[in-house]
């Protein structure tokens, strides 16, 4: 069993950090399936076995923390980081954008200044997660 | 007190496996390579520098009980470890271009940061391990100068939003 749950593990985690890598392309969720080498349904049930939410919930909430990052550290108009980090419409970004941090990306922007902490911490800690714990504060 | 930190641990599944990547891919070191009875023991270096090393622990009996080291290599393999090492090179876009023709899999391609350039790997098992050129102009910040940065209610309200 644990070598079956280890094997399959190690396939999520591919598909994983295949989001991570390349949120600012067309990812989705029977491309993502293959790389983990599962069917489309196994692989999203996997998935939120596995890391606790469904990897379009992932892939949308890696999008905003990456869509968070370059409106504080780049001075990138709010269409560009759209587009950068893999929305096509700002409509969209928009509204994921305030659903998920709950502001606007020019609000965010403006209430927040960049920060020097290596890119890959910002982006393992401060992608706002489904599980319900505010960025940073777990255990606090 | 202490006057360095001499050795750190990285949890492999496999101890050959882990050999062929750390030394035939990455081109560290084997520091030593021996069997204690209880445990091989088995550790790599950056290339002459034998004051640091890593060692490549198996996790299982008898250090962990069977169940336990089960746990451990599910975790490993979704990359739930955390940050297991960072290394430094010369030249990362190189290095990158490298272990790409060695197979290696990377998390992150060769990004320009304030700190210097740097990328994410995988290890074979699930560890999460970087690289990084270090920017020479650039004198990292002292915790204190951090902290100052975090807390400082100025620049940094302390609202990264409040997940869905």
């Amino acid at each position: 069993m644990s070598e079956a749950a280890e094997d399959s593990n190690r396939r999520l985690l591919r598909a994983r950090d295949a989001m991570d890598r390349e949120y600012a392309q067309s990812l989705d969720v029977p491309g993502l399936a293959r790389v983990a080498l599962m069917s489309e349904a196994h692989f999203i049930r996997e998935f939120k076995a596995a890391f606790g939410e469904t990897p379009n919930r992932y892939l949308q909430r890696r999008r905003v923390e990456r869509a968070m990052f370059l409106l504080t550290q780049t001075d990138r108009g709010i269409m560009d980081v759209c587009l950068d980090v893999g929305f096509t419409s700002l409509g969209t970004f928009g509204r994921t954008f305030r659903d998920i941090v709950g502001k606007t990306p020019t609000q965010y922007r403006q209430g927040n200044a960049p920060q020097r902490v290596p890119a890959c911490f910002t982006m393992t800690w401060s992608r706002p997660s489904s599980f319900g714990e505010a960025n940073g504060k777990v255990g606090k | 007190m202490f006057t360095s930190i001499n050795i750190s641990s990285i949890y492999v599944l496999d101890q050959d496996e882990a050999l062929d990547f750390y030394v035939g891919k990455l081109g560290l070191e084997i520091g030593a390579d021996f069997d204690l009875g209880f445990m091989r023991w088995l550790t790599v270096q950056a290339p002459g520098q034998p004051d640091r090393q890593i060692l490549l622990e198996l996790p299982g009996p008898p250090s962990l009980d069977v169940d336990t080291a089960a746990q451990v290599r599910e975790l490993v393999a979704k990359g739930a470890m955390g940050f297991t090492a960072g290394l430094t090179t010369a030249d990362c876009h190189r290095t990158y271009e490298e272990l790409v023709d060695k197979g290696v899999e990377f998390t992150q391609v060769p990004t320009e940061h304030f700190y210097g350039i740097d990328c994410g790997v995988r290890d074979p098992f699930g560890n999460n391990l970087r690289f990084t050129q270090p920017n020479p102009d650039i004198k990292p910040p002292t915790p204190e100068e951090l902290k100052q940065e975090f807390t400082d209610p100025a620049t940094n309200p302390g609202d990264c939003g409040t997940p869905a």
